[in-house]
């Protein structure tokens, strides 16, 4: 950090006594949960003093919060280094560089379509770009509704759940293959999607969010609960994994390997897998791209930016949001399909609440309505949170007893919020309008409505 | 009928704590119009507060209950209020002028870091507490079954009904309530008259969290066991709560707290205990439909 220069003592006295305050609060947050660790012995409470917890948090959050003033300034005295800090977090990635993102999307996209045979890539990673497509995919469902026709949507994990639970059904009572499954679950999620747009329809802002979480609670209670139909917490397993044109991925005569002639190898299967995601995610892109074009796209773009003019327009809000509702539930219907048959058993216990909040955030942290920002804020979330799960070099600071894992949610969250106030407008802060009247021009988000509904 | 009269006393027992954290959600949002989510883990905390205090309390030997009771009580309000006001001053004040969905994202975030918080320094297991106040009242006996209104769920309903009417008397007479409705109807014109907006929204967290507390604190003399996790639980109904009575409505808070407690009990007590949580939100999703602001809630004036 940049020493601040001339005038500078009083900056440092004014961020001193700000630090010293939030060092003192911070004394009395971790005083009553910190400094006594609790420890149950036979049925009564022992609690333990841990008096040097609370004064390390205390010494923490000052450093930090003096680090932090030093480097940031108050918004008077900005030291140089860091204004560059400021200033990207105003500034828009890929502003008035059209040409660049010409370029960029579809350099991404061979290289999405080469991941598997570069290199660097092994099993691990690739089950890993697995689950960032399957993200990306469910991002960009949560898109056409959160981001496009901006109605808040918190229960969105539910036709995740419809679409495994459908196919993994489908596939255990009558035997149909992933194929078969898969527009039917895509139906029936759209189906459900639906049915939460009818009572929905009237309520705005936050009535319309507890209420879509309710509906994801509510599938989720009845998953858990309807033993004979779902087989509840125990979950389904033995769900056939996807076949090639009905080729199987196995080590038999009429398996993959044998059929083309190559060697067995289990990676043909988690290659598969990637380019079926890939193809599912670049299905739900393209789709989502062309309806921003028809009337029902610009409806819903209408409805996000003013429910009253569209009504007047004569655009029928019923239809257009129950559209929304459908489209995006659809989506999550096939991911969901997808996620069944590539896990082999399903569980109420993927489908909580806080799937829905992750699924959120990276449609929010990626830039409400951008496409290309619900991809980068994927890699960011989830490869992240595989990250973390790495944090075995702390071991040898803190010592074996140390585990890391534990605090892996609690960085996670750390950073989510960190990102929302660094770039409240999500990473990617420009967008493409869908309807211009001389020149497509690249306009900041801020421009743009989040809705209401 | 005794069976009835028993169902509604734990009922409104249940309810009792559920409009105590709903009030948080319900003044927060009345406000600065955003979903606090972090509010049931600010509860959730209260309790870890009150479990702490309370046996640090009994191993210095203050075994006098209702002295113990009113320390942990005031200790609890304190230290969780103190939590309240991190959180609006580290993840809200930021995003006070960005739009809606930012500060929703860091309610979550906020939320996911103070439950991983607790079960890193507390542990993830259960934390059964002895019951405390022991001892009630049978109100009535017949067939072999006896109603019983016990200590604690009379001290429960007693102490949700005294701080109702504390606090309504707080926002309606004090100059402090007056700030906040003045800064509830419009911020930017509250500023202006002179009032200091950000203390006020600071102190309407202060004053949530507050209530959060008792309500933990309550919660855990009722059901004797805590973890880090029951803060998601209790939050979702409490905002169902404060949604289903009208949200930014005191009253309401209070009438839908009370009403998902009696739907969930007298579900769990006639039906199945399974589906109370889809009972209690099938019903507000039924009322929204007939009332989109809430029972009590005022309907949203569209301006052109």
């Amino acid at each position: 950090m940049s020493a601040p220069a001339s005038g500078a003592s009083g900056h440092f006295a004014s961020a001193f006594k700000d630090a010293l305050l939030a060092g003192i609060v911070a004394l009395v947050l971790a005083a009553p949960v910190m400094g006594f660790g609790t420890s149950v012995s036979g049925s009564d409470i022992v609690l333990e003093p841990r008096w040097w917890l609370v004064a390390a948090a205390g010494a923490v959050v000052f450093a930090g919060r003096l680090l932090l003033r030093l480097a940031l300034g108050d918004g008077t005295a900005s030291p140089i280094g860091v204004k560059w800090f400021r200033r990207a977090g105003g500034r828009p990635i890929g502003h008035g560089e059209s040409g660049l993102a010409k370029v960029i999307a579809p350099l991404a996209l061979l290289g999405a379509l080469a991941f598997p045979f570069l290199p660097f890539t092994d099993r691990y990673i690739l089950d890993l770009a697995i689950l960032v497509v399957t993200y990306v995919m469910l991002g960009w469902g949560l898109n056409i509704v959160v981001g496009l026709a901006g109605l808040l949507d918190l229960g969105y994990v539910a036709f995740y759940a419809v679409g495994a639970y459908s196919f993994a059904l489908l596939a255990q009572h009558f035997d149909i293959g992933f194929w078969f499954a898969l527009p039917i679950a895509g139906l029936l999620a759209a189906c459900w999607g639906i049915i939460l747009g009818f009572p929905v329809l009237r309520l705005r802002g936050d009535y319309l969010a507890i209420v879509t979480l309710a509906f994801g609670e509510i599938i989720r209670v009845v998953l858990l609960n309807w033993y004979t139909f779902t087989n509840g917490p125990d979950g389904i397993s033995g769900i056939p994994r996807p076949t090639f044109f009905g080729i199987p991925f196995d080590r038999g005569e009429s398996g993959f390997a044998a059929t083309f002639g190559f060697d067995y190898s289990s990676m043909h299967r988690i290659i598969y897998l990637y380019y079926v995601i890939l193809a599912l995610a670049l299905v739900t892109n393209f789709v989502t791209l062309r309806l921003r074009r028809l009337p029902i796209g610009r409806a819903w773009e209408a409805l996000r930016e003013d429910e009253i003019a569209c009504r007047s327009l004569g655009i029928n809000t019923t239809n257009t949001k129950l559209t929304a509702f459908a489209m995006g539930a659809m989506f999550g219907g096939f991911a969901g399909s997808f996620f069944a048959t590539r896990q082999g058993f399903i569980s109420p216990e993927s489908f909580t609440f806080i799937e829905s909040a992750l699924i959120l955030a990276i449609v929010v942290l990626g830039g409400l309505g951008s496409q290309i920002g619900v991809v980068i804020a994927s890699i960011v979330m989830i490869g992240g949170i595989e990250l973390l799960r790495n944090l075995d070099f702390l071991k040898q600071v803190f010592g074996n007893d140390f585990d890391p894992t534990q605090y892996r949610m609690l960085i996670f969250g750390l950073l989510m919020v960190t990102i929302m106030i660094w770039r409240p407008r999500g990473l990617i802060s420009t967008r493409n309008p869908s309807a211009f009247l001389h020149k497509r021009k690249k306009i900041g988000s801020e421009s743009v409505s989040e809705g209401h509904g | 009928m005794e069976y009835f009269l028993q169902q509604l006393i734990n009922g409104l027992t249940l309810g009792s704590i559920y409009g105590l954290i709903a009030i948080g959600y319900t003044m927060v949002y009345g406000i600065i119009g955003m979903i606090n989510f972090a509010h049931g883990d600010i509860f959730m905390i209260g309790s870890f507060v009150a479990l702490i205090v309370f046996v640090a309390l009994i191993s210095i030997g203050v075994t006098f209950i209702p002295l113990a009771l009113l320390l942990v009580l005031l200790a609890a309000m304190f230290f969780t209020s103190a939590y309240g006001w991190a959180v609006e001053r580290v993840a809200y004040r930021p995003l006070r002028t960005s739009f809606r969905l930012a500060p929703l994202i860091t309610a979550i975030g906020m939320s996911i870091v103070l439950q991983n918080y607790v079960q890193v320094v507390q542990g993830a297991r259960v934390k059964p507490l002895q019951p405390v106040i022991t001892g009630g009242y049978t109100i009535m006996e017949s067939n072999g079954f006896a109603v019983n209104l016990s200590n604690i769920q009379i001290i429960i309903i007693g102490l949700t009904f005294a701080l109702m009417v504390i606090f309504s008397l707080l926002i309606s007479r004090t100059s402090l309530g007056r700030a906040q409705r003045a800064c509830e109807q419009d911020r930017k014109m509250a500023a202006l008259v002179g009032i200091n907006v950000d203390r006020t929204i600071s102190l309407t967290f202060v004053m949530g969290a507050a209530l959060a507390a008792v309500a933990g604190t309550m919660f855990l003399m009722l059901y004797g066991v805590i973890d880090f996790y029951i803060g998601f639980v209790a939050g979702v109904k409490a905002f169902t709560a404060a949604v289903l009575g009208g949200i930014g409505s005191l009253p309401g808070a209070m009438l839908g707290g009370l009403l998902i407690g009696l739907i969930e009990v007298f579900w769990s007590g006639y039906f199945t205990i399974e589906y109370k949580d889809v009972a209690a939100f099938s019903i507000l999703a039924i009322v929204l439909i007939f009332l989109p602001s809430g029972i009590l809630g005022r309907p949203e004036v569209e301006k052109v």
